[in-house]
C-alpha cells in the first residue's frame, strides 16, 4: 500500500490580487516530499521560492489567492479555517526566517517565547514548558543554556539569536521544518555552524525539510533534492548531485557557469545576459526565452511543461530529450513523474 | 586623470597606524565605551593591482573604506596618496576625491531618487568644477562605458531600473571624473549570482581600459579570489594576514584565515563540510580580547597570546601574518 507523503502539492499557483493588478507569482508548482527529505528551493529574487515556502503554511498577506492543492500531513491546507491551521503551524510545520532580529519578539525573553508556544500547543503546565525550552537550547547547542533562557533577543550574537529562532520553530516537534534564507545574514565562521546544525537535527528527529536559498553552495552542503525556480516556475528538479554535475536547463546551467569559484580565477565569467522577467509583463512561451542561447521559435510557442527524465529529474525546456541522450549515465526511472 | 607623480613603484595608497574609535553614548549622552572599529592597520596598495579585503562583519573592512576615502577622520593614522599625505601638508581632500571614488553596496540607497541617471553623475563632476554641456557629455560617455546606453537609460530613476543597472550608475558615477583608484565596498554583494557575474567581467575591463587600482572589499571568498592580485584578511579591527591571492588561498599562514577558508561551502554534495572550523561568532568589538583578538576561538593559543599582541611579521616575500605561534615568540614568552 503506498504511504501518503508527508507534503503533496499538486499545481500550485499564488496571485496577488488588489485593485490594479491580478499578478501570478507562483504557476503549475507540484511536488511531493517524505519524511526525512531535504528539499531545497533554489533562485534569484523574484522567483517565487519564498512565496511557495511561505503558501505550505498559507502564510501570505490576505490579497494573495492560493490555487491547486497542498497536502500537509493528511491535512488540506487549502481548505483550512484560521483557527484549523493554528493546529498545523508548529507541530507539522514550523519555519525560521532570514533575520532571527525580527522573528524573535524583543520584549520577551527566549524562556518565554519558547515556553509560550510550547503551553499554546500542548496540554504541559508553564513549569514543564520551561524545562523543554532548556532541553530545546541544549539541544541547539547554545553555550551556558539555563543562563541564555532569560536572555532578550538583542543580548544575543547572530549565530545565537538564529539558533535560539531554531529552537523555538522544534519546539512543537515538526514533522517539516521551512527555512527560508537561514543563514544568508551571518558570517561564514557561522553560516557553516548553523548549516551543520541544522543538518544534524534534521537527520536525529528525522524532519523533512524544505531551504529556501540564492546560494548553490547552501543547498550542496544540505539538500537531498533541489527545485530550480524562474519567474514564478519550477524549472529543473532532481537529486542535487546529478543537477550540480550535469545541469539540464539552460537556466540552471547558466546560473552554475556564473557562479565565481577558484576555478574562474582571471577568466572572464559566463554570465546570463539580461536580466529576469518582469511578473507584468511575461514573455509568451517559455520565461527564460529571451536570455536562452538555445532560444529557438517553437519556445514561444507555449509555456513549456515539466518534462521528466531519468534519475528522477524534470526539466521546464523543450530541449530536454536532447539533453538526456548526451548527458550523464542513466540512472533508474523517476519514481514520480513530476519531481 | 591626473598624473602618476611617484612613479610605478611608488604604491597609490600608504596606510600608517590608522585608528578610528567609534564613541558609545549612554542614557545620560556620557561615552560609556567605545567600538574599537579599526585599530592601528597599515598596508600599502600597489599601483594597478586590485587589493582584495576579506573578513567578517564587524572586522572594519568599511571603516576603512570610509577612513580611505575620508567620510570619517582617523582618531590617528595617516594615508599617503601616490606619495603626497592627505590633508593641508599634503593634497586636500577635494584632491584625494577626484583621484579615488567608491561604490556601494546598496545600489539603491547611494543613488539620490530624484536624480535620473545622467543627472547623479552630472551633479559630482559640477561639483568638481566641471562646465554643465562637458559635464553632460562626460555623463554619457560614462554611461557607455558601464553599458547603458544614455538614449535608454540616462532619463531613468533609480526605481526606473533594476539592481543591476542602478550598480552599473554608481560605477558609472565613480569613473566619471578619471579616478585612479576605485574603492569597492560590496558592490557586487547584494546582485543575483547572474547579474553579479556581469558586473565582474564589466569591472574586469573597465580596470584594464581606465588603468585603475582597485581595492575590493567583500566577505564573499569566492568573489575575492577571482578578481584579486593580494588579499588582505581583518579580524576585529586589525589586519591579521596579507599577501598574494595564490598564497592567501593556497597557504594561508594565520589560523583565522586557514579556518575562514575552510568555513566556505563545498560546491559540491559528495564532499560536503563535516565538522565546523571555529565555534561561536566573533567577540565584541567594544571589549576586544587582550593581546591577539583571536585567540579566544584559536586552537592554538596559549597564555603568550593574552598578554601580548602579535605584529605582522613576514613569512615569505611579500606574504605577512599577524601570530605568535608562526614566529616562535610563544616558544620565548613561555
Amino acid at each position: 500500500m503506498p504511504r501518503d507523503p508527508l507534503v503533496e502539492v499538486r499545481d500550485l499557483s499564488v496571485r496577488f490580487v488588489n485593485r490594479d493588478i491580478d499578478l501570478t507569482v507562483v504557476d503549475d508548482v507540484s511536488f511531493r516530499l517524505d519524511a526525512g527529505e531535504v528539499l531545497c528551493f533554489l533562485g534569484e529574487s523574484g522567483s517565487g521560492k519564498t512565496v511557495t515556502m511561505r503558501a505550505l503554511l498559507r502564510l501570505l498577506p490576505p490579497h494573495a489567492r492560493i490555487g491547486g492543492s497542498i497536502r500537509l500531513a493528511g491535512h488540506d491546507v487549502t481548505a483550512m479555517s484560521e483557527r484549523q491551521l493554528e493546529a498545523v503551524r508548529g507541530p507539522v510545520g514550523a519555519m525560521i526566517f532570514q533575520e532571527p532580529m525580527t522573528a524573535l519578539d524583543p520584549v520577551f525573553t527566549i524562556g518565554t517565547q519558547i515556553a509560550e508556544t510550547i503551553v499554546a500547543h500542548e496540554a504541559v503546565s508553564w513549569a514543564q514548558a520551561r524545562a523543554r525550552a532548556l532541553e530545546l537550547l541544549e539541544m541547539v547547542q547554545i553555550p551556558s543554556a539555563a543562563r541564555r533562557l532569560d536572555a532578550y533577543p538583542h543580548e544575543l550574537s547572530g549565530g545565537l539569536r538564529q539558533r535560539a529562532m531554531i529552537a523555538l520553530a522544534l519546539s512543537c516537534k515538526p514533522a517539516l521544518l521551512l527555512a527560508d534564507e537561514p543563514t544568508t545574514a551571518l558570517d561564514a565562521t557561522v553560516q557553516i555552524q548553523i548549516l551543520l546544525l541544522i543538518r544534524s537535527l534534521q537527520k536525529e528527529l528525522g524532519m523533512a525539510t524544505i531551504f529556501v536559498t540564492h546560494d548553490i553552495g547552501v543547498a550542496c552542503e544540505v539538500a537531498d533534492r533541489i527545485a530550480v525556480m524562474y519567474a514564478g516556475r519550477f524549472v529543473e528538479t532532481g537529486p542535487v548531485a546529478d543537477i550540480v554535475a550535469s545541469p539540464a536547463h539552460p537556466y540552471t546551467a547558466g546560473l552554475l557557469r556564473s557562479t565565481v569559484s577558484a576555478s574562474t580565477r582571471g577568466e572572464r565569467l559566463a554570465s546570463i545576459p539580461g536580466g529576469p522577467p518582469d511578473l507584468t509583463d511575461m514573455p509568451p512561451g517559455c520565461a527564460f526565452g529571451p536570455r536562452c542561447v538555445s532560444h529557438g521559435a517553437a519556445c514561444d510557442a507555449g509555456v513549456p511543461p515539466l518534462i521528466p527524465f531519468a534519475g528522477g529529474r524534470a526539466s521546464r525546456c523543450l530541449l530536454t530529450k536532447e539533453v538526456v541522450h548526451a548527458g550523464q549515465g542513466g540512472g533508474s526511472v523517476s519514481r514520480e513523474a513530476h519531481m | 586623470m591626473s598624473a602618476d607623480r611617484g612613479g610605478p613603484a611608488q604604491p597609490i595608497l600608504i596606510v600608517n597606524g590608522l585608528r578610528k574609535y567609534f564613541p558609545l553614548r549612554g542614557p545620560l549622552g556620557t561615552i560609556d565605551a567605545h567600538v574599537q572599529a579599526v585599530d592601528g592597520i597599515g598596508f600599502d596598495v600597489r599601483k594597478g593591482e586590485t587589493l582584495g579585503v576579506v573578513g567578517e562583519s564587524g572586522c572594519g573592512k568599511s571603516t576603512t573604506a570610509r577612513l580611505l576615502m575620508r567620510l570619517i577622520e582617523p582618531d590617528a593614522g595617516e594615508v599617503i596618496f601616490d606619495g603626497d599625505p592627505i590633508g593641508h601638508r599634503g593634497i586636500s581632500i577635494r584632491e584625494l576625491r577626484r583621484n579615488m571614488q567608491m561604490v556601494f553596496q546598496d545600489s539603491y540607497a547611494s543613488l539620490n531618487p530624484r536624480h535620473t541617471a545622467t543627472e547623479e553623475i552630472v551633479f559630482g563632476l559640477r561639483v568638481h568644477g566641471m562646465g554643465s554641456k562637458q559635464a553632460r557629455e562626460q555623463a554619457h560617455a560614462s554611461l557607455r562605458l558601464v553599458g547603458l546606453e544614455p538614449g535608454q537609460f540616462g532619463d531613468r530613476y533609480p526605481h526606473e531600473m533594476s539592481g543591476g543597472q542602478r550598480q552599473r550608475v554608481n560605477i558609472a558615477r565613480g569613473i566619471a571624473l578619471n579616478p585612479r583608484v576605485l574603492i569597492l565596498d560590496e558592490s557586487v554583494s547584494a546582485l543575483d549570482k547572474s547579474v553579479q557575474a556581469q558586473v565582474l567581467n564589466l569591472l574586469a575591463d573597465l580596470k584594464d581600459r581606465l588603468n585603475l587600482t582597485y581595492v575590493f572589499i567583500s566577505h564573499d571568498l569566492n568573489v575575492v579570489h577571482h578578481v584579486s592580485d593580494r588579499v588582505l584578511v581583518m579580524y576585529l579591527g586589525k589586519v591579521v594576514e596579507i599577501g598574494p591571492v595564490e598564497r592567501i588561498y593556497g597557504d594561508a599562514a594565520h589560523p583565522y584565515t586557514r579556518a575562514l577558508f575552510a568555513s566556505r561551502l563545498s560546491m559540491d554534495p559528495a564532499l560536503r563540510v563535516g565538522a565546523a572550523p571555529l565555534s561561536g561568532d566573533p567577540p565584541n568589538p567594544v571589549r576586544p580580547p587582550s593581546g591577539c583578538r583571536f585567540r579566544t576561538r584559536c586552537s592554538l593559543a596559549t597564555q603568550a597570546c593574552a598578554a601580548s599582541e602579535p605584529l605582522l611579521r613576514e613569512i615569505a616575500p611579500g606574504h605577512q601574518a599577524a601570530c605568535h605561534a608562526l614566529t616562535g615568540e610563544m616558544a620565548d614568552a613561555a
